[in-house]
């Protein structure tokens, strides 16, 4: 018995070093999650950002048909990546709200300009208020929202080209 | 010789690389009129973690997002609410993760608080093993 007892401490070190080893290998997963999936939008009434578009409020969302709410900036450079994306899923129809994080209007006309439109509402943040309630931690994200105002899905970062169906496929089961 | 360094300096500075052109949130770094309230909200951003420099606490995060919580820290706290309230209100969008301030009785934080306590109460056995043989030796 006495004897056993004795691997104990390398076999405890050989727990930590694999612990360790572990986490020195796997990639660190910085995504935090927004925990509003599930649950209704929460309330909001945003300014409009720029000129040609309306105001953005948490009432446009629950329309009764899925929509997007793309949260994005002019000085973010993965929104410029996933424009053509958003341009895509307003052609195939789907209507997409945007909030601008942190942005001056003449910025977001520019960006607007430069990359594409492809939004029906855009409401200006420019204090993330609103993407604190959503429990959004950065720009670019898109929530899928169904048609009595629940948010169905959290894509973070950019939408990229293999994300387009994804999206498609998430609004059709909102409906 | 000092223009020339002067200059140098000027050249070499490059400039801060803005996240955003716009200016923080109103009490992202202004204090609160009431000192008491103050005390309260800085006390309660120091166990806020930063969305976006994920190993600081908003208090010491200089990334407009975490200006942004500090400001609604302080807003809510100004308006009434207490530092678990708004603590709550955090937790509800972000998670237990938006805390350093972890629940006990949570499937996956639990470990945290009883850990210590197992190996403090396991290094007192071993201890005790110890000096007992000792004291039969002699």
């Amino acid at each position: 018995m006495n004897r056993w007892l004795l691997w104990l401490p390398l076999v405890l070190f050989g727990l930590f070093f694999g612990a360790v080893a572990i986490g020195l290998m796997m990639p660190k997963d910085n995504i935090i999650e927004s925990k509003m999936v599930g649950k209704k939008m929460p309330e909001f009434a945003l300014p409009a950002a720029i000129e040609q578009r309306p105001a953005l409020t948490s009432a446009d969302l629950s329309g009764g048909k899925p929509t997007l709410l793309n949260i994005f900036a002019s000085w973010c450079v993965p929104c410029i990546a996933e424009a053509p994306q958003l341009l895509e899923l307003q052609r195939a129809g789907v209507e997409i709200n945007a909030i601008a994080s942190r942005d001056t209007p003449e910025d977001i006309a520019n960006f607007l300009n430069r990359w594409g439109n492809p939004y029906t509402r855009i409401g200006t943040d420019t204090t993330s208020k609103v993407q604190l309630e959503l429990g959004s931690s950065g720009v670019p994200e898109t929530f899928v929202i169904d048609g009595n105002g629940v948010i169905v899905h959290q894509h973070i970062g950019d939408i990229r080209e293999e994300d387009v169906a994804m999206l498609i496929k998430l609004l059709e089961e909102a409906r | 010789m000092r223009r020339f360094l002067a200059l140098l300096v000027l050249i070499l500075s490059a400039p801060v690389a803005a996240q955003t052109g716009l200016p923080p949130a109103p009490y992202a770094d202004r204090q609160l009129e009431d000192p008491q309230q103050e005390a309260v909200a800085s006390e309660l951003m120091e166990e806020l973690r930063c969305l976006k420099c994920q190993s600081q606490s908003i208090a010491d995060s200089n990334a407009p997002m975490a200006g942004d919580m500090r400001s609604q820290v302080r807003e809510r706290i100004a308006a009434g609410e207490t530092p678990e309230e708004v603590r709550s209100w955090l937790i509800e969008r972000y998670g237990n993760w938006v805390s350093y301030d972890p629940p006990i009785a949570s499937a996956v934080t639990w470990p945290l608080w009883i850990a210590p306590i197992v190996l403090l109460l396991a290094a007192l056995w071993l201890a005790r093993g110890r000096f007992r043989k000792r004291r039969g030796d002699e």
